[in-house]
């Protein structure tokens, strides 16, 4: 197959899921206690994006001289950009454009669109008319669902899809996408073809196992482009915290160590048939 | 003052507006109550008209996009048509539902009219101004936001208002005209499972949620995964329950283990799942945080069939935690339901 995709992907970096989040403010805002020292993974609705990034080039390889490629976009604090491309370098191959910037969910997202969308934007050897734009349809940090689209409309991308589980490219260069939507139903839309964007949610694949060859040949290029990383500032947008806390709501729990299968399932019968 | 229009579509008749779209008409009435200022509705449907009969008694001016183009959900299509009722409205702050439809679009909207948006809002406050309420870091921690620039999109989570109720009626209503340039993208349709192999239901007032105990090895040795999926499929059949999972059990899925062949990502819960919204909650055989934590935020009434005593995450989460096998329970429990409804 001849088709040769330009597939930029949009990730950011959180912290790890099993990690305790304890919110503090400080002068510039409400941030997250010991921020840069949590163990941080690439987000995983993102790496999902990733995967079926790479998945797709590798499917439509294009051609010697015009090939597919993946880029992967991430801001972050470079440190930590560095520790979380260790890991994720080993999975699939791609060129890493880092922005060296602010971590976490609190920062405004229509400030982070602004600069992934300037970024993508002057990537050196992006054919536009060939983009596909991937990304996490949320993120596990602020969790708003809108960076992608905003980036997206800010590179006049028309054609978007979001909550993504599947997309199959045709020969025509035009694509069939299923987009998650309410009662666990996928739409399905066929689009003519590239540009568009497309929000993963978490897609068919499982994450690929870390492959050390490919991780050597990312790592070629991760730290030179780590090292040349643009550091950015990000504007709030007349976006103010009036508090940020931890939920208070913590539940006596009923431990039951003593009741009997038969005891439990008729305590449970009355429990679902209460109102 | 503040113009503040409350974005509607319809739902999947096309002629009547979508639940979480009445759920957005109660807090834009509230919420213009409290800041005295001007109510306009906005509807985006291939019948406008009979969808707005819904909104006769609001007495707020309503607008309308209708047309073949606007039946089903579209990014360019959509946009284009919200674009054009915002405009029409002179919208300072703008209310939508949290429907896969507004989401899609709404950020992409706010840019074009030079706004900023905000989503998952859960709660409106404020005395003079408007506070949001939302989520962060996967409903772990819980912010109230304000903006001072307008206009400001907000987009409800579902299940935080009370559907609007008001007595349908014909309406006058302000067609709004949309020109749309050739569509690049055509929706075809929906995929589902079949209706009796339906596993997620949002309206059910109980989610069961199926951890990876259910396919590990049992006290005989050997994995039981056809019993155990006869026994959920069971519970589920009795109780009209929804199905949520653990990304563990889905997972294995994909790598190549034994799995209940019903369940997809679609059912998952927890950092890369939902949070979906229900009265009550049993989860099984389960021992990770993230259903306990992430997944059953909005569950009211929670319960869990844990064998593990000391399980961390359930403790100060569940309400009650039986520490039993649930391959015994959910037998007895589903006999117990079924003789019930004999």
């Amino acid at each position: 197959m001849a088709n040769a995709l330009h597939i930029v992907v949009c990730a950011g970096i959180v912290p790890d899921p099993l990690q305790t989040l304890e919110p503090v403010t400080g002068p510039a805002g409400p941030g997250l206690k010991n921020e840069m020292v949590l163990p941080a993974v690439l987000d995983p609705w993102a790496a999902c994006a990733l995967y079926e990034a790479a998945a797709l080039a590798a499917k439509n390889p294009g051609s010697s001289q015009n090939p597919s490629r993946v880029w992967l976009v991430s801001l972050g604090p470079k440190a930590k950009l560095q520790q979380v491309m260790m890991t994720v370098a080993q999975k699939v191959p791609f060129e890493l454009v880092p922005i060296d910037g602010p971590i976490g969910g609190f920062p405004d997202a229509h400030s982070t669109a602004a600069i992934l969308s300037e970024t993508i934007a002057a990537l050196p050897g992006l054919d536009r008319a060939k983009l596909l734009l991937f990304g996490g349809w949320e993120s596990a940090t602020r969790g708003a669902g809108v960076t992608l689209q905003l980036v997206g409309e800010r590179l006049s991308i028309t054609d978007q899809f979001q909550g993504v589980d599947q997309i199959e490219v045709r020969d025509d260069g035009s694509f069939e996408v299923l987009e998650r939507v309410e009662g666990g139903k996928h739409q399905v839309s066929v689009c003519s073809g590239a540009p568009a964007v497309l929000g993963w949610a978490t897609g068919n694949l499982a994450e690929p196992r870390n492959n050390p060859q490919v991780g050597m040949n990312n790592m070629r290029t991760i730290m030179p482009a780590l090292a040349k990383a643009n550091a950015v500032k990000l504007e709030a947008n007349g976006l103010s915290y009036v508090s940020v806390s931890l939920p208070k709501q913590q539940r006596e729990t009923r431990v039951v160590k003593d009741m009997t299968p038969d005891q439990i399932a008729a305590e449970l019968v009355e429990w679902i048939g209460a109102e | 003052m503040e113009n503040i229009l409350v974005l509607t579509h319809a739902d999947e008749s096309g002629s009547a507006l979508s639940k979480s779209s009445l759920e957005a008409i109660t807090a834009g009435k509230e919420l213009a109550a409290r800041l005295s200022a001007t109510l306009i509705i906005g509807v985006v449907a291939k019948d406008a008209a009979a969808a707005a009969q819904a909104l006769a008694s609001t007495g707020a001016r309503v607008l309308a996009v209708s047309g073949e183009a606007f039946a089903l959900a579209r990014y360019a299509s959509d946009a284009a048509a919200t674009e054009a009722l915002c405009r029409a409205a002179n919208a300072t702050i703008v209310l939508a539902p949290g429907t896969s439809r507004f989401t899609r679009v709404a950020a992409g909207v706010a840019h074009r009219l030079g706004g900023f948006i905000d989503t998952h809002i859960t709660a409106l406050g404020g005395k003079e101004t408007v506070e949001a309420t939302r989520w962060f870091y996967r409903q772990r921690v819980e912010a109230v936001i304000s903006r001072d620039v307008r206009p400001w999109f907000l987009l409800l989570d579902a299940g935080t208002h009370a559907a609007f109720a008001g007595e349908s009626q014909p309406i006058q209503i302000e067609q709004v005209t949309v020109s749309l340039t050739a569509m690049r993208t055509t929706v075809s349709g929906f995929r589902a499972p079949a209706q009796d192999a339906q596993t997620i239901r949002p309206d059910a007032k109980m989610l069961f949620v199926a951890g990876a105990g259910w396919t590990k090895k049992q006290p005989d040795g050997q994995v039981h995964v056809t019993e155990a999926g006869e026994l959920i499929l069971g519970f589920l059949r009795a109780t009209g329950a929804s199905l949520g999972s653990s990304k563990s059990l889905v997972d294995q899925g994909g790598e190549g283990n034994s799995v209940l062949p019903f369940l997809t990502h679609l059912n998952q819960i927890g950092q890369t799942g939902s949070t979906p919204r229900h009265q009550k909650g049993l989860s099984t055989c389960c021992h990770g945080e993230e259903p306990h934590v992430v997944g059953w935020r909005f569950i009211g009434d929670r319960r869990a069939i844990s064998l593990d005593p000391n399980c961390g995450w359930t403790r100060g989460k569940a309400d009650v935690v039986y520490v039993a096998d649930a391959f015994p329970v959910i037998a007895k429990l589903n006999a117990l339901l079924e003789a019930k409804k004999a």
